[in-house]
């Protein structure tokens, strides 16, 4: 892995005496050429300082930042705006300038760079039509819908053709649709330009849909790091959990499960669905998920072996980085032994919730992750597989250890 | 009472070219350095672009000293500088001098206030574009804030015709020095009533055109 950028114990403290703020706290991360590398926190966990640190909009405390070979933070102001330049950057009220035009704004950054107008003019008609905004060069900001500006703001940040672009919560001002369109363009920058994207922001469905790997901030610091599918699919931390469980939603809550009992009084487990084409090998952290099972597919095929009547009765799959992820929970009817020989032989691929019968559940609730209380935390039976709340993220610990 | 229009025009006449040179001497110097000051006191500010305490506190205690004093005294009051500068207290280019430096002063804050109110995303992006600081100054930050800037000219304006209305106190000519001397002096409300009218347009009209421009600029 070739790494563009790099954070080296990075720090940025704001203030002093008592009341400083460590924005940035020892941060050491790796960003690779030509990846979306998303950061993703709740506001406040300094995920928009650490992006200035990389252009040195500011400037680190201590630590180093490397981009590109050079320590920005021992370079000058002169030398810094060389740097930028080389760095785009989109923002989330799109910062575009309401006295220039569409044109006028994507051409600025080459005016700034020295470009002839003659020049200028082919590269802005260029960028328009790659954000499909051609009709628009003559239009003034005030004019363009949210995802219009943001599509002025993504040509403006490629026009002198940076290697980097850096996007500071670009879709969290947007529509749900909106969003997508944009995501999608910055998914079209990636691969067709080979931009290497650093993705800041709080919506976890942003970074599920395009990062490849990910980073999570909480106070100033990156408490997880990994390929995005690995961190979602087995988050060790808290706060990581709370993000899965905000888009998911593919897990029963207490309530949800009382009614769902109410129609389903057979035995009900939760079959966690994860990709089985082997990217759990190797240094992944989620491995077991190779081989059979593990796919929706697999469960109803399993079923079948082991001669057992499923019915889907909850569960949502959505994709991380492009790989399925999710859950079903199926209410199982057939011979009591069946089913226990069925359940053994999905654990050997993937993680198994057993939501237990009506009357003797053998688990309260699968919710308290979205509640956000620790697994430890959680029962006071932890050791038993079964009663664990947490399916795939308790499995995980265990097999891995915990946090780090 | 004289009601001689036949003499009493081109003497208004002359006057109002003389209120005009006066008027707009003072707001091309007076204007040019209250924007200089202005984008300094902005700029200089703590967290902005060019942060200088230094020069930030010595413009800021300038500014607040000179804004509030009556611009009757202040043209006396910058005599001896008059004098060095133009090489005498009366006429109509000592009264330029004096509003000149007048306007520059209050120029300076109406300019701070209303870049005060630039979208500091804006900054931040040409930064983030490499832009060197005195870049960003005159191409960002002046046009962007230059819908409420030709506002506030047009205000300045208004109150240099104001201020020009004293010049005849030193010698200087001008609409007010017509009205005091031919309507004032001679118990001629009618001439009074005439200059007052005559002000009133010329006011109306740097007004109209003001709004005009700032509509032009503001792109919405």
């Amino acid at each position: 892995m070739t790494s563009v950028i790099s954070f080296r114990d990075a720090t940025k403290v704001f203030g002093g005496g008592p009341d400083a703020v460590r924005a940035v706290d020892s941060v050491t991360l790796d960003i690779a050429r030509g990846e979306i590398f998303g950061v993703i926190g709740y506001s406040g966990a300094g995920k928009s300082t650490l992006v200035r640190l990389i252009n040195a909009l500011e400037t680190a405390t201590s630590g180093q930042v490397i981009v590109d070979g050079q320590d920005v933070t021992t370079l000058r102001e002169a030398e810094l705006r060389k740097v930028r330049a080389g760095i785009g950057m989109i923002f989330q009220q799109f910062n575009l300038m309401n006295s220039r035009t569409v044109a006028g704004n994507v051409g600025y950054p080459l005016k700034v760079a020295g470009w002839s107008k003659q020049d200028r003019r082919r590269r802005v008609g260029e960028l328009l039509e790659f954000v499909g905004l051609t009709d628009k060069a003559r239009s003034y900001p005030a004019k363009l819908s949210g995802g219009q500006k943001q599509r002025v703001g993504i040509a403006r940040a490629l026009a002198t053709s940076p290697s980097i672009l850096l996007a500071d919560e670009a879709t969290s001002a947007l529509d749900p649709d909106t969003t997508q369109d944009v995501l999608a363009l910055l998914r079209r920058v990636n691969r067709e330009l080979g931009v290497t994207i650093v993705v800041i922001t709080h919506e976890m469905d942003v970074v599920r849909s395009i990062a490849h790997r990910v980073a999570v901030m909480e106070h100033g610091k990156v408490i997880e790091h990994g390929r995005a599918y690995d961190v979602f699919a087995a988050p060790r931390e808290r706060a990581t959990q709370r993000f899965v469980a905000s888009t998911l939603q593919d897990r029963p809550s207490p309530d949800v499960l009382d009614r769902l009992r109410h129609r389903h009084p057979g035995r009900m487990i939760t079959v966690t669905v994860r990709e089985g084409d082997g990217y759990g090998t190797g240094d992944s952290r989620v491995d077991g998920v190779g081989g059979s099972g593990g796919s929706g597919v697999d469960v109803l095929a399993a079923l079948r072996r082991h001669g057992v009547d499923g019915t889907i009765v909850f569960g949502g799959i959505t994709e991380i980085d492009e790989r399925p992820f999710g859950s079903l929970t199926v209410e199982l009817t057939g011979d009591d032994a069946a089913i226990d020989a069925l359940i053994a032989d999905l654990r050997r691929a993937t993680d198994v919730h057993d939501l237990g019968i009506g009357d003797a559940p053998s688990d309260r609730t699968t919710a308290d992750v979205v509640g956000g209380s620790p697994p430890e935390a959680s029962t006071g039976e932890g050791d038993e597989p079964d009663a664990d709340p947490y399916g795939f993220a308790m499995d995980a610990i265990r097999r891995h250890g915990g946090p780090r | 009472m004289n009601r001689d229009w036949s003499t009493l025009g081109p003497i208004l006449l002359e006057s109002v070219r003389e209120t005009l040179y006066m008027v707009s001497i003072t707001i091309g110097v007076g204007g040019f350095l209250g924007l200089v000051f202005g984008v300094l006191l902005y700029a200089t500010r703590k967290g902005n672009l060019l942060q200088n305490a230094v020069v930030f506190t010595v413009l800021n205690v300038a500014v607040n000293i000179v804004r509030p004093i009556p611009f009757i005294i202040f043209i006396t009051a910058v005599g001896p500088l008059t004098l060095a500068t133009i090489g005498t207290t009366i006429g109509n280019n000592a009264v330029i001098f004096a509003m000149s430096i007048m306007a520059a002063f209050v120029t300076a804050r109406i300019v701070e206030q209303n870049l005060v109110a630039t979208d500091p995303g804006v900054i931040e992006a040409a930064r983030a574009m490499g832009a060197s600081r005195l870049r960003i100054i005159v191409t960002v930050l002046i046009p962007e804030a230059l819908a409420p800037l030709i506002l506030g000219y047009t205000f300045l304006l208004i109150g240099i015709i104001d201020m020009s209305a004293l010049a005849g106190y030193v010698g200087g000519g001008g609409l007010g020095n017509f009205a005091i001397v031919y309507g004032y002096q001679r118990f001629n409300w009618e001439v009074t009533f005439v200059t007052v009218l005559v002000i009133i347009a010329i006011v109306q009209l740097a007004q109209l055109l003001g709004n005009w421009f700032a509509r032009k600029a503001l792109h919405r």
